[in-house]
Parts: structure tokens; C-alpha cells; sequence
């Protein structure tokens, strides 16, 4: 038992020492194949990352990056594979912001109202998916795809004056919140911390409890290993896929919590994009565990930063998005190889332990045919 | 271990055929011989000359073909390209690999078309289109994994021909299987193999099976027969005019169930027989509650449970030992404390309302190690890393556990060693002493005879005939099975066919001479 644990410990330390040797290994080279020298990237990218304003804009970005990871991991701890993070936040985003800008209740009560309409506009997009997978057994692949399309066309449509927008210089933004609405922030300095990574913190610290230690985790964990077997135990696979995929959509209604409530105070077309992609690479870098992620999104964060340094420095502008890539899958073999080498060696010290049982007659093999 | 001191000697020519129980060791030694698994000592010999396979390739070269259990074709191409798929260098993959598929097809009556899609053909076609790829890759010597094991007694039959004239040009078959009957009928030689080991050579004309059976399991011979009737008159499942249908894979609508009636008592064993396919997995997932039936009723101790979603009909308290524990019994990745919470995770000790209690289900899953043997190093390695009478014994534990009142157990010793098989026996029958109903369904003929209290037949969807375990013989079950018998069916009474019309079998037929014997008055629950 004891052994057994300790190999456990070894194999969950070797996964990601090997992800990050092999990613650093790679980098490298393809930094010295661009002429430059790699030793000298990593301390710029050190030193401009140690900062202090720059530990307080990662761990801002990272606050967005986390939510987003969760919001996908929801969906891969079953089996689904919801793309459409990326749609749900800004369709939700934009909802929240068209609500908290017509709204002027006290902040205690309207921050809350405009959290909720984001996590159900969120899940009644994602839920549209969902839907459509138990009743016509349509990939959520597909659906999520193509609603990411429809959110975006959805947002531009009211997004102009006269429907749900002003305009203001060369940008259309829905009417701002009320000042009242404003997140509240820790006074760090130089710059302030979000305090929505208080809200990150604790959705982190649901999604593992509810996924681990409650009855309903174990059903979505068990559709997620085996559906047949899932089934068979008594779990309706149909309403699970259809929870999850609702579950899943309202937290990518959170990821453009901080943005909307802390720094953009409206929504605007130049409300950031993309992020629920990144949260795809995180939940894949973080293996959809609670903690995983946090630093996956803490190293995004980082990256982020370093990256226009970089460029600054005289480096390939592209080289850091090759990281995150060389990253993503070194981290994916890595764990994928260890995972695999785990299960071999249990094996054979399954069967090894049997026959240490049952140890007496055993001779040695000795095949002989003719034919 | 799985295999130590294995000595056969296969005659050119013939059909030599390799028995022994599950688990036994013979898919090791297949591995072996086809180059798939490397002996740690000693030597194979073909032809007079040493040999050593590495990979399967070697053995090819040497004109050794293997015959999975498991076919090896891709469905969406034809049979042509599933031979020449990676034999491209043999004939092409044109008009000359065409004729030599012909002819290999004429001269050993494989039938083949080489032109029709392998997804339209059916299991034995399939199974033929494996013959033809391991002769057309110039294989002399053919090794078969249990080649009759997804036939229906007439394709085996035809099976058993095409073999014949194999062995007519010269080839040679080394054939697996632990059917005895089957193995009499068709070997020229028999090796048994035991525990790893070849403990005996035979020839079929001076054996018999119960002689070959007692040589597969050693001298005690495991028996599942139950001694003394505990068959009560309290209905505990009621299944009343079934009816099922599904979509098979070419579009058509198809019966799958067709007014499938009975009654299992507390503490009886209903045996349901029947050849694989015939409906007893559809009856065991509508049971269930996995199918959605089209038509009768489900009744479990007095409650009609027909609408009921399968968690809450596991909650009343039917444990269900699945068919495939893999695809559904088990979460391979898990380790065995899930697993012991899988189907149960609303019951204690699994969880206290909502939330999850992993402490008590780890102790619990330690109870279940140590009462039901399952030899594991612990309960934190994952449910795959166990052999499959293992993953057994810890589903019976995990079922039994929670006090079912039905159980239903689909081919509950299937791929499980012999000790596992009599220790497995012996929990149903224990359970059932202490008024557990019982609804088993098996392809082991012995299992069902030695275990049930009522036999019923399945086919086509159908309940057709009920026999008496304590007189009938596997023959006569077998007979029925094939849909040749129907009704009541009787032993050496002149006639096994039709007594009665099967549609006016009563709903319990053949229980009132088992019911009659209640002398314990039933339960102790």
C-alpha cells in the first residue's frame, strides 16, 4: 500500500518535470534557430515577469484565463467538449453589461443581479447545446462552434446606436455601470488587485468539491470514464450531458465577470475575445484539476506579460505564442506517456503481488512444439 | 506465471485441439506460438527446425496464421481489401489478388466474395474472411481462439466442414476451445492444459468429456449444483408480456422481445438458456431498466417498477452482475473504492445524502477484498490492473453487499478461473438460501442445469420451452436452444418436442414441483 503511493507521488512529480524539461528543451532550440540566444530570453523574460506591476497584472489576467479553464473542464470531465466557452462569455458579457448600465441599484444588490444574468445567459447558450445533443444526438463540437458564430453576430447586431449601444469615438459600447457596481479591489501596490479572484478562489474551490466529493461529481465523473458503465449504475447520461453543458456555460458566463465589473465597466467592440480558446489549452495544461489550472492560468499570465517584452527586447514577436503551443503539448505527451508507464507498472505489480501468493509451483516457462 | 512446462506436439495434417478452463493459459500460449509474447525458456520446433518469433511477422513467414476470437476486419471496406490489407506485396491489390482470393476460396470452400462489404456479411461469413486472410498470406499452420464461441450451432457445424478440408490439403489447425462436445467431434488430437501447464494428450476416440472435464479442472471437479430446494411461493420479479423492439444496424425494425412472461420466487434461480443473440441481453437491460420496452410490465416484490429510471430500480434493490463488466460493470480507470461505489453511490456506506463518504467507502471496499478474496495489492490500484475473475469477484462483492432482493446475473463466471467460478456459485447460492431471487442467465449449459431451480429457453425474442433442471440433459437444453424443441420439455419421455403450445405455457410453469418443497418457509430477510 505504502509502495504503492510513493510511486503514485513519483509518477505525479515526473509528469510535469517532464512536460517543463522537454518545452524548455524545445524552446531553446527553436529560440538558438532563430539566431537569438535562448538563456538570455528566459532572463529577460525572469526579470520583466518578477516585477511587482507585472505580478499584479498576472495574477489580473489570470483571474479571467482560471475562469475560463473551469468553465471547460466541466464539460472534459465528461467527455464534452464544450468550444463554445468562448461564445457563452461574451454573449453573457454583453447581457450583464446591458442590464448593469440600465440598472442603478445600490452596488450590493446590482453586482450580484449582474453576475446572475451572466451565469444564465451563459447557461441558456450552452444549454441550447446540450439540448440539442440529448434530443437529436448532435455534437456539441459542432453546436458550440457554430453558436460561437451566432453570439458574435447576435452581439453585433444590438451592438450599434440606436438598439443597445452609444457610440463613443470609434467604438460602439453599451451604456456604462453605475460606479456603485464597481468590483472591489485589494490596494496593492503599485496597482490594485481585482478582487474578483476572490470569487475565482472559491467557484475553483466548488468545482472541486462538488466534482470529488459529492454524489453528483462521482455520477459525471463515472458518464466521463464510461458512459455504458455510467448507464448501467443508474446515472441518465442525457440529463447529465444536459446539467453539465448548463453547468459549464454558466461559469464561462463568469469569465467576463472581471473585465465588465473591474476594468471595461461596459461592453464594448473592444471587449477581448478569444479567451475562451485559451481556457481549452488550460484545462488541458491544468489535466481539469482545480489547482492544475491555477497555475496553468498564472503561467499564461505570465507569458502574456513577458511576451511583449520580449518583443521589446528585439526578440521574434512570434515566440511566445510557440511556447504556449510547445507547452501545451509537451505537457499532453508528458502526462499521456507517464499515465500509460503507470498503468504498466501496476500491472505487473498486481500480478506480481499474485504471484507472490500463490508462489509454489512455480517453475520456470518452457514451451516446446513441433509441428 | 501463466504458462510453465507446456509440451505439445502438433502432427502435420491434422486438427489438434488445445482445451482447458478459462484461465487456463491457453491465450498465452497462442500469443506465444504466433510470436506475440517471447517464452522465457524453452523451444519451438517447426518442421524439424528450431525456431525463434519475435513478432507476428515471424510467424507468417514460418506459415503460422492466427485466427483472433475477436475479428480483425474493417467494416466499411471489402473483403478483398480486408485480405490484401498489408499484404500488398503477396498479389497486388488488383485482378491478381482477386483470383488468388478465388481460388483459395474454391479449394477450401470459404464461399468468399471478394467484392462485398465485410459490414453486410454476418458473424460466421466474417469469421471466413479471417480464414481467408491468414491462407492468403501462405499460412500452413492455423490457429483458431475460440472460433465457435459467437457461432449458432449450425454455422459451427460449417465451421467444423471448412476445417475438415483444410486438414484434406495438408494444412494444419491447432484449434482452442473449451466446448468439449465440440472438440470430441472434430480433433484428430487433444491437448488439455491446466493451470498454465499441459497435463494430458488424448485422442478423441478413447476419451469422453466428463473424462476431458475432469482432466481441464483437475480431480475435484467443481459441481454448480444446489442441493436442497429453497423455492418459496412469494413472487419477488413478475415480468408480464414483454415486448421490445430495435433498430439494427441496416435500418430495419426488429422484435427483440415478444412476450417474454415469467415469475422468479424468493429464493429460486430462474435460468434463462438460449444461443447469444437470441434477446436475454435485451431482457436483462429492460429488466434494468436500460431499455425502454414497447410494451407489459415489471413487477419487483409486489411494487410495478416498469416506469421506474434503473438507479431507482437499483435502489429497490435489484444487483445486477452485468454481461461485459467492462462496458458495464466496471470504471477501468478508477480505482477499486469507485468502483465499489459505482451503481450504489446513493446507498450507504457510499454517501450521506448528497455528499460522498470515501472514508466508509474505503473501508467497506477493504470488507469486500478480504470476504469475496480478491487478490489485489490494495484499493487504490485501478480496477484494469485486476484479471478478470478478480474485477468478478469484486462486482458479486459490491452487488451482494447491498442486500439485493433480486439478482440478476448474466453469465456471472464468464472469463473467471475455476476457483473464482466455485466460489462465485457458492454466494448465489448462499444468497439464495436466505431468500434471494435470482434471475441468471448463461451460455454454460452445465451452470444453468447445476444452478437454476426452473430452466426457461430463449429464442428469437421468445420464451419457447421450460424444463425441469433436476432431469433435463445439456442435449435436450440444446435442442430447444436451436428452436427445434418447444413447451415443456421432458426427459428420455419418448418425446423432447412440443407438449404443450408455448403461448399456453402457464406463467410459471415448470415451478410447482420446485415450489412444493418450501420445508424452510422461505425467507430469513
Amino acid at each position: 500500500m505504502k509502495k504503492l503511493d510513493k510511486n503514485k507521488l513519483a509518477l505525479a512529480i515526473a509528469a510535469p518535470l517532464l512536460a517543463v524539461v522537454a518545452a524548455v528543451l524545445i524552446t531553446s532550440l527553436i529560440i538558438l534557430a532563430t539566431g537569438d540566444d535562448p538563456l538570455l530570453a528566459y532572463q529577460v523574460m525572469l526579470e520583466f515577469g518578477s516585477k511587482s506591476d507585472s505580478q499584479v497584472w498576472i495574477i489580473d489576467k489570470s483571474i479571467t484565463y482560471y475562469l475560463s479553464a473551469l468553465a471547460v473542464a466541466i464539460g472534459f470531465r465528461m467527455n464534452l467538449f464544450n468550444i463554445g466557452v468562448d461564445g457563452q462569455y461574451r454573449i453573457a458579457a454583453f447581457f450583464a453589461a446591458v442590464v448593469g448600465g440600465a440598472l442603478t441599484l445600490p452596488g450590493f444588490l446590482q453586482i450580484p443581479v449582474i453576475i446572475l444574468v451572466a451565469m444564465t445567459v451563459g447557461a441558456l447558450w450552452a444549454g441550447i447545446a446540450g439540448l440539442l445533443k440529448v434530443t437529436r444526438g448532435v455534437s456539441e463540437v459542432i453546436t458550440t462552434i457554430m453558436l460561437n458564430f451566432t453570439a458574435g453576430s447576435l452581439i453585433g447586431y444590438f451592438l450599434q446606436e440606436g438598439r443597445l449601444a452609444e457610440k463613443d469615438g470609434n467604438i460602439f459600447h453599451t451604456p456604462n455601470i453605475p460606479e456603485s457596481s464597481h468590483f472591489f479591489t485589494f490596494p496593492t501596490t503599485p496597482d490594485p488587485v481585482d478582487g474578483f479572484i476572490v470569487i475565482a478562489v472559491l467557484v475553483g474551490a466548488v468545482y472541486w468539491f462538488v466534482l470529488n466529493r459529492t454524489r453528483f461529481g462521482f455520477d459525471l465523473r463515472a458518464v466521463g470514464s464510461s458512459q455504458s458503465a455510467a448507464e448501467a449504475s443508474g446515472v441518465s447520461v442525457k440529463r447529465m450531458v444536459l446539467t453539465s453543458m448548463v453547468l459549464s456555460g454558466a461559469a464561462a458566463g463568469l469569465v467576463g465577470m472581471p473585465t465588465l465589473l473591474g476594468d471595461s465597466y461596459n461592453y464594448g467592440n473592444d471587449f477581448p475575445t478569444g479567451i475562451g480558446f485559451t481556457g481549452i489549452a488550460l484545462a488541458l495544461l491544468g489535466r481539469n484539476h482545480a489547482v492544475g489550472m491555477a497555475f496553468a492560468a498564472l503561467l499564461w499570465g505570465f507569458l502574456d506579460r513577458t511576451g511583449s517584452q520580449l518583443e521589446i527586447e528585439g526578440f521574434a514577436q512570434e515566440i511566445v505564442e510557440v511556447m504556449k503551443g510547445v507547452i501545451v503539448l509537451s505537457v499532453v505527451i508528458a502526462y499521456e506517456l507517464v499515465r500509460r508507464y503507470g498503468l504498466r507498472k501496476q500491472q505487473r505489480e498486481v500480478g506480481a503481488e499474485l504471484a507472490a501468493q500463490s508462489a509454489g509451483d512455480g517453475t520456470n516457462d518452457k514451451a516446446g512444439v513441433s509441428a | 506465471m501463466a504458462n510453465h512446462d507446456i509440451d505439445i506436439t502438433v502432427q502435420g495434417g491434422t486438427v489438434h485441439a488445445l482445451v482447458g478452463e478459462n484461465g487456463a493459459g491457453k491465450s498465452t500460449l497462442m500469443k506465444i506460438l504466433y510470436g506475440m509474447q517471447r517464452p522465457d525458456e524453452g523451444t519451438i520446433t517447426i518442421a524439424g527446425e528450431q525456431v525463434t518469433l519475435g513478432s507476428p511477422g515471424d510467424a507468417i513467414e514460418r506459415g503460422i496464421g492466427m485466427v483472433h476470437q475477436h475479428f480483425m476486419l474493417a467494416d466499411n471496406l471489402t473483403v478483398q481489401e480486408n485480405v490484401v490489407l498489408g499484404a500488398e506485396r503477396l498479389h497486388g491489390i488488383g485482378a491478381a489478388a482477386s483470383r488468388r482470393i478465388t481460388e483459395i476460396s474454391e479449394t477450401y470452400g470459404l464461399g468468399a466474395r471478394p467484392g462485398a462489404l465485410v459490414e453486410d456479411l454476418g458473424v460466421a461469413d466474417r469469421q471466413r474472411v479471417e480464414i481467408l486472410k491468414v491462407l492468403y498470406r501462405g499460412a500452413r499452420t492455423l490457429i483458431l481462439d475460440e472460433p465457435t464461441a459467437v457461432l449458432v450451432p449450425q454455422e459451427v457445424d460449417a465451421l467444423f466442414d471448412n476445417l475438415r478440408d483444410l486438414k484434406a490439403e495438408g494444412l494444419t489447425v491447432l484449434f482452442i476451445s473449451h466446448k468439449l462436445g465440440e472438440v470430441l467431434s472434430v480433433a484428430d488430437d487433444i491437448t488439455v492444459i491446466r493451470r498454465g501447464t499441459t497435463v494430458a494428450s488424448v485422442r478423441p476416440a478413447d476419451t469422453t468429456a466428463k473424462q476431458l472435464a475432469e482432466l481441464m479442472v483437475g480431480s475435484e471437479l467443481p459441481s454448480p449444483e444446489t442441493r436442497e430446494s429453497t423455492v418459496t411461493d412469494i413472487p419477488m420479479l413478475a415480468v408480464d408480456d414483454l415486448h421490445l423492439s430495435a433498430v439494427d444496424s441496416s435500418g430495419d425494425v426488429r422484435t427483440v422481445l415478444d412476450g417474454v412472461s415469467f415469475t422468479v420466487h424468493k429464493g429460486e434461480v430462474l435460468g434463462v438458456a438460449g444461443v447469444e443473440g437470441n434477446g436475454q441481453a435485451e431482457l436483462v437491460e429492460s429488466v434494468m431498466g436500460m431499455r425502454t420496452t414497447d410494451g407489459g410490465s415489471v413487477t419487483l416484490d409486489g411494487a410495478d417498477i416498469s416506469a421506474r429510471s434503473t438507479r431507482k430500480r437499483r435502489e429497490e434493490g435489484i444487483g445486477y452482475i452485468p454481461e461485459d463488466r467492462h462496458r458495464h460493470g466496471l470504471l477501468l480507470d478508477a480505482p477499486l473504492w469507485e468502483n465499489r461505489m459505482l451503481g450504489h453511490v446513493t446507498e450507504p456506506p457510499n454517501s450521506r445524502g448528497q455528499i460522498l463518504d470515501p472514508k466508509a467507502a474505503r473501508t467497506d471496499t477493504e470488507r469486500i477484498v478480504a470476504d469475496y478474496d480478491v487478490r489485489t495489492p490494495g484499493i487504490e490500484v485501478t480496477a484494469a490492473s485486476l484479471s478478470g475473475g478478480n474485477q468478478q469477484k469484486l462486482i458479486v462483492g459490491r452487488e451482494m453487499s447491498h442486500q439485493p432482493k433480486l439478482l440478476i446475473a448474466a453469465h456471472p463466471t464468464r472469463g473467471v478461473d475455476v476457483g473464482a467460478q466455485a466460489q462465485i456459485w457458492d454466494q448465489i447460492r448462499e444468497a439464495r438460501r436466505e431468500g434471494l431471487a435470482v434471475l441468471l442467465i448463461s451460455a454454460d449449459l452445465d451452470e444453468l442445469i447445476g444452478l437454476s431451480d426452473t430452466l426457461r429457453v430463449m429464442y428469437r425474442g421468445r420464451l419457447v420451452a421450460d424444463a425441469d433442471p433436476a432431469t433435463i440433459t445439456p442435449e435436450e437444453l440444446g435442442s430447444a436452444m436451436t428452436g427445434a424443441a418447444g413447451g415443456h420439455l421432458e426427459h428420455e419421455s419418448g418425446d423432447t418436442g412440443a407438449l404443450e403450445d408455448t403461448d399456453s405455457t402457464p406463467e410459471d410453469g415448470a415451478t410447482p414441483d420446485t415450489d412444493s418443497t418450501p420445508e424452510d418457509g422461505g425467507d430469513h430477510r
